[in-house]
């Protein structure tokens, strides 16, 4: 099986392991990764929020470029650049004016002739075989964290409850762990608000790390190499103000399916963690 | 020889500043068989009216085209008017000049021509017009309600009073519906059982009243003043002849803990139960699927208690069938549950509750007596905050409306709260308050002004639990969208009111049109608010729209006087454009080879099987035959045919290929 990839800038740089876990896996699944050729940046946070037609053209231009390669599929594993690629999509295909607008500024034609997934969502079509695969279960308590990202808007991205999604928890499910109900599955983490207003990501995040710990888990599973930095990355800010050691450790889907499917640890970039990455055994 | 006049209309500006009626008129006076043609400002005025009554006589005008408006607005009043100068009415027809033309066309030399073609083509089907009578059908006198609610109690009382008969069909074991689950109401405060229960009890004991509770529609079939419906009575599992009410199998059934429906949940039942104490009747049913007897063969415990030998085990639904000459459907609503909000916990926090909930724990008869406890852990909730518009007004809920009643209960139950715990706190959500209605607004601001209840304008994004209470998170929109917290013990969901389960299903059974939320139709939402679009059949209460008691009753009595209009007279008369089978002398008989095509293709079941026999009683030949009083005039059999037996009157295939012809 072939799929279109686009890894955007987070995955070659803050998140360099969602990428390394991203495409071990994929080689485990036997599902091939080909990469647009010649992607650019995807706008993510920024652009949107300072023009509406820059915000759009960015990632329409990688949107042609897999066109131009033939690719009908583009996996983001970054729930941002999902977010923009699946949003511009759906912006330029409801307003056919405004696409050619925006094919104007690229100099290419976009058709809209592909689709945007994220990692669950592809990985759900394993969701047989995955089962099978499981060496070493992830024999922990979990709490799946979502972030807003990746389920909302629910009418554009049609992927999941927008409010209570369940396709990491059914899963991590599969790969022997035990996901807890909790509150704040789809809360804002504070997002690239990381760097300007730190003080706010950290109280932000704190309240969903805290909420994890108090709901009984042993790791935060998350899809989004922002909600996976916010809550690592910011530990001891997030510590400093709640008064508190939390050492709950901050995994993706694709670490943690990845260590149960018996994947080297440094081949999913266990390693590269602020908050050690360490799953003791625990009893289930 | 046809002598048909033609009287084209102006409609003062709508025809006339469009079409050039003069112009019209003359070029009609040259249509073969048109003898007379002239045009004016308001046909529909008496003057105008008067003209063509006129013309009938001094031209002996066999057959009148009126070029006017739509048949829909005005066909009965030209119609009347040839009647009253001695022309048979279904000899005048209307040509629609207004919607068919000066609406939809610019000022042109076209758009006169177009309109000199439809009288044209009007004055050739007068030509093939023949004289018909209006089908008089007789009327039942009994009329069905359906649901025992407030709206179905009220309209049964008010057509019994007028003196006929009624059967009123409920679906649950007792009458009362969900205003005898409700505390207080609005905007009086007064208690609901203590103002419903007598009606109750009325129509329990009125001589024109028959109940049917534990009972549904099966079956509706025929037409205004002649439907013949079919009910499903459930078992009971009771003799109700037999039963006396005395209570003893309740108290004794060992299965007694089954979630409560009258208690909306908070309380518990047992197999064999009454829904609540002031129940009509006040006969028990047993729930067949959480009884022990029908789970594991073994109990019966009931009927050994019981004294009087009322219990029965073997006891099937029982099919009635009843002939009915009008309908009130007054099934009303159902609340959305709090398990349709993700955000408030999709139902899984035992102290979100919904507002029927609410009513229960405020209830003097409710599960805690009326004292403030909440579902959770029985501790007296300090702080309960409200969400008013929960699901309501809500695209991404598909309830894009407004659940009208919720603002005011809501003011009613932070009222409640209040006056049950004076020091607790009470906070309300709401996007805008909506009490328009008499002391509605006044009640509210006794909510705010006097029980010191703390609204808040906002919506609630999330609500979450930590530590054993609910956090609230919602902005406050009047300081800015500021984001507000608080922990509560208790949340209230005013939820949406939506159509009632198996609505569409009912709808369909009834021909009755329903709206995109599957509230039953109007038939017209100004004019003709309790009427749906088939003829006799009713609406009262909130099965047609989110409604309150005061309105709810009102409409009941609306529909209930029009259900007694309705039997004040003996027969009904319908148009008599329906389908007949035509008939020739022996030994044809009719081009009909009673090959019954048509029988399965009519929508209504409206084609019978006739016997042709001859003197000594053999068969000859059978025949289609159209049951005037069933058909609607649809034409599908007429489509259907294969040997063009079967026609509409009015509408014959003669008529519009004559139609088609002068085109
Ligand atoms: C929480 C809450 C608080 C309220 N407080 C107030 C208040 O204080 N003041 C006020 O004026 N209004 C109040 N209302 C509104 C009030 O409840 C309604 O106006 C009223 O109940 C409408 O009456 P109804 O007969 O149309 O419908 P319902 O009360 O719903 O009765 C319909 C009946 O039809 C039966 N039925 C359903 N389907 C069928 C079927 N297919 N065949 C036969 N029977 C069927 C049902 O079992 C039921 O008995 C409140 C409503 C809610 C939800
Ligand atoms: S037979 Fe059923 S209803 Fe009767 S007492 Fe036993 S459990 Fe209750
Ligand atoms: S014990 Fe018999 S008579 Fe008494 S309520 Fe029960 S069924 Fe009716
Ligand atoms: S009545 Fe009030 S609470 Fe109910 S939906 Fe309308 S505005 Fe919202
Ligand atoms: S016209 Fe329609 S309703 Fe009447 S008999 Fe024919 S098919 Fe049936």
């Amino acid at each position: 099986m072939k799929i279109g990839y686009y890894p955007g800038c987070s995955l070659l740089g803050s998140s360099r392991e969602f990428d390394e876990s991203v495409r071990a896996l994929a080689q485990a699944l036997g599902l091939e990764l080909v990469e647009v050729p010649d992607w650019s940046c995807c706008g993510a946070s920024s652009a949107h929020v300072l023009d509406h037609r820059l915000a759009l053209a960015l990632p329409a231009r990688i949107l042609a470029q897999a066109e131009a390669a033939g690719l009908t599929e583009i996996l983001a594993p970054c729930a941002a650049c999902y977010n923009r690629l699946a949003t511009a999509r759906d912006t330029l295909e409801k307003d056919p004016a405004l696409a050619r607008d925006i094919e104007a500024v690229i100099g290419q034609p976009v058709t809209g002739n592909v689709r945007i997934v994220n990692v669950l969502e592809v990985l759900d079509r394993f969701r047989d075989v995955i089962p099978g695969r499981i060496a070493k279960p992830f024999a922990h308590k979990v709490a799946c964290y979502y972030g807003c990202l990746l389920v909302r808007p629910a009418k554009v991205l049609k992927f999941d409850r927008p409010e209570d999604p369940r396709s990491m928890d059914r899963l991590m499910a599969a790969a022997g762990a035990e996901p807890r109900e909790w509150n704040f599955k789809t809360e804002c983490c504070g997002a690239a608000f990381s760097v300007t207003r730190t003080d706010l990501v950290a109280k932000m995040s704190g309240k969903i790390v805290a909420d994890a710990v108090r709901h009984g888990a042993e790791a935060i599973i998350v899809a989004c190499p922002m909600c996976q930095s916010n809550l690592d990355m910011r530990r001891p800010e997030i510590n400093a103000r709640l008064g508190a050691e939390h050492t709950i450790p901050v995994l993706f889907i694709t670490q943690a399916l990845g260590l149960a499917m018996g994947i080297d640890a440094t081949k999913l970039g266990l390693q590269r963690h602020m908050v050690p990455a360490v799953m003791t055994p625990a009893a289930v | 020889m046809s002598r048909i006049g033609v009287f084209t209309c102006h409609c003062g500006e709508n025809i006339g500043a469009t079409v050039d009626c003069a112009k019209v008129a003359e070029r009609t006076r040259n249509v073969p068989g048109v003898v007379h043609s002239v045009d004016y400002k308001y046909m529909c005025s008496d003057p105008g009216q008067s003209m063509i009554k006129e013309a009938i006589k001094e031209h002996g005008l066999t057959g009148v085209v009126v070029a006017a408006c739509s048949p829909r607005m005005h066909e009965p009043t030209f119609r009347n008017a040839v009647e009253e100068a001695g022309l048979n009415p279904y000899l005048c027809e209307m040509a629609n000049l207004r919607e068919h033309c000066s609406w939809v066309h610019e000022k042109n030399d076209a758009t006169t021509d177009k309109a000199a073609d439809l009288i044209r083509v009007m004055v050739e089907k007068v030509k093939h017009n023949t004289p018909l009578h209006p089908i008089r059908v007789p009327v039942t006198k009994r009329a069905l309600v359906l649901g025992g609610g407030i709206a179905g109690i009220q309209a049964a009382l008010d057509i019994a009073n007028a003196g006929h008969k009624v059967v009123l069909v409920e679906k649950s074991p007792s009458i009362g519906g969900h205003m005898s689950q409700l505390s207080e109401t609005f905007p009086t405060l007064d208690c609901s059982q203590c103002i419903l229960t007598p009606r109750m009890v009325e129509a329990a004991r009125h001589p024109n009243i028959t109940l049917m509770t534990y009972a549904e529609l099966e079956k509706l079939e025929g037409f205004i003043g002649n439907f013949k419906a079919t009910i499903r009575r459930k078992a009971r599992q009771v003799d109700e002849k037999l039963c006396t009410g005395c209570g003893l199998c309740i108290t004794k059934c060992p299965n007694k803990k089954i979630p409560d429906e009258f208690n909306e949940g908070l309380g518990k039942r047992s197999a064999i139960y009454v829904p609540f104490p002031q129940a009509v009747p006040n006969k028990p049913v047993i729930d067949k699927t959480n009884c022990t007897f029908y789970k594991s063969g073994k109990c019966k415990v009931c009927e050994k208690m019981c004294p009087t030998g009322a219990i029965r085990f073997d006891q099937q639904d029982e099919l009635v069938t009843l002939d009915v000459g009008a309908i009130v459907l007054a099934t009303g609503f159902k609340v959305m549950r709090t398990d349709k909000f993700p955000e408030y916990g999709y139902g899984k926090y035992a102290d979100v509750i919904d507002g029927l909930q609410f009513e229960r724990l405020a209830s003097a008869s409710g599960p805690t007596l009326g004292v403030m406890k909440r579902p959770s852990d029985g501790k007296e909730p300090e702080t309960v905050v409200f969400v008013a518009c929960s699901g309501s007004r809500d695209r991404a809920k598909g309830v894009p409306y407004c659940s009208k009643i919720c603002c005011m209960y809501t003011a009613k139950h932070a009222m409640l709260y209040k006056h049950k715990m004076h020091h607790g706190k009470a906070y309300v959500f709401y996007m805008d308050i909506r009490s328009g209605g008499k002391d509605y607004d006044e009640f509210v601001r006794r909510a705010i002004e006097e029980d010191d209840v703390k609204y808040i304008r906002g919506r609630v994004s999330r609500i979450y639990e930590e530590d054993g209470q609910l956090i609230v998170k919602g902005a406050d929109t009047l300081m800015g969208g500021e984001p507000v917290e608080i922990k509560a013990d208790m949340v209230v969901l005013a939820t949406a009111v939506q159509a009632q389960d198996g609505s569409e299903e009912l709808a369909q059974k009834l021909h009755v049109s329903y709206d995109p939320y599957h509230f039953f139709a109007e038939s017209h939402p100004k004019l003709k608010p309790v009427e749906t679009n088939t003829a006799g059949i009713y609406l009262a209460g909130a099965c047609q729209a989110p409604r309150d008691i005061p309105e709810t009753v009102a409409q009941a009595s609306g529909a209930a006087a029009k259900v007694a209009a309705l039997f004040s007279r003996d027969e009904l008369t319908r148009e008599p454009v329906v389908a007949v089978v035509n008939r020739l002398p022996a030994p044809t008989f009719s081009y009909c080879v009673g090959c019954f095509l048509c029988q399965s293709a009519c929508p209504y079941q409206a084609i019978e099987a006739e016997e042709i026999r001859g003197r000594d009683g053999t068969l000859i030949k059978t025949l289609a035959k159209v049951n005037a009083g069933l058909c609607q005039g649809c034409g599908t059999c007429v489509s259907t045919c294969r040997t063009k037996a079967i026609d509409i009157q009015g509408f014959s295939n003669e008529q519009i290929f004559a139609e088609l012809m002068t085109l």
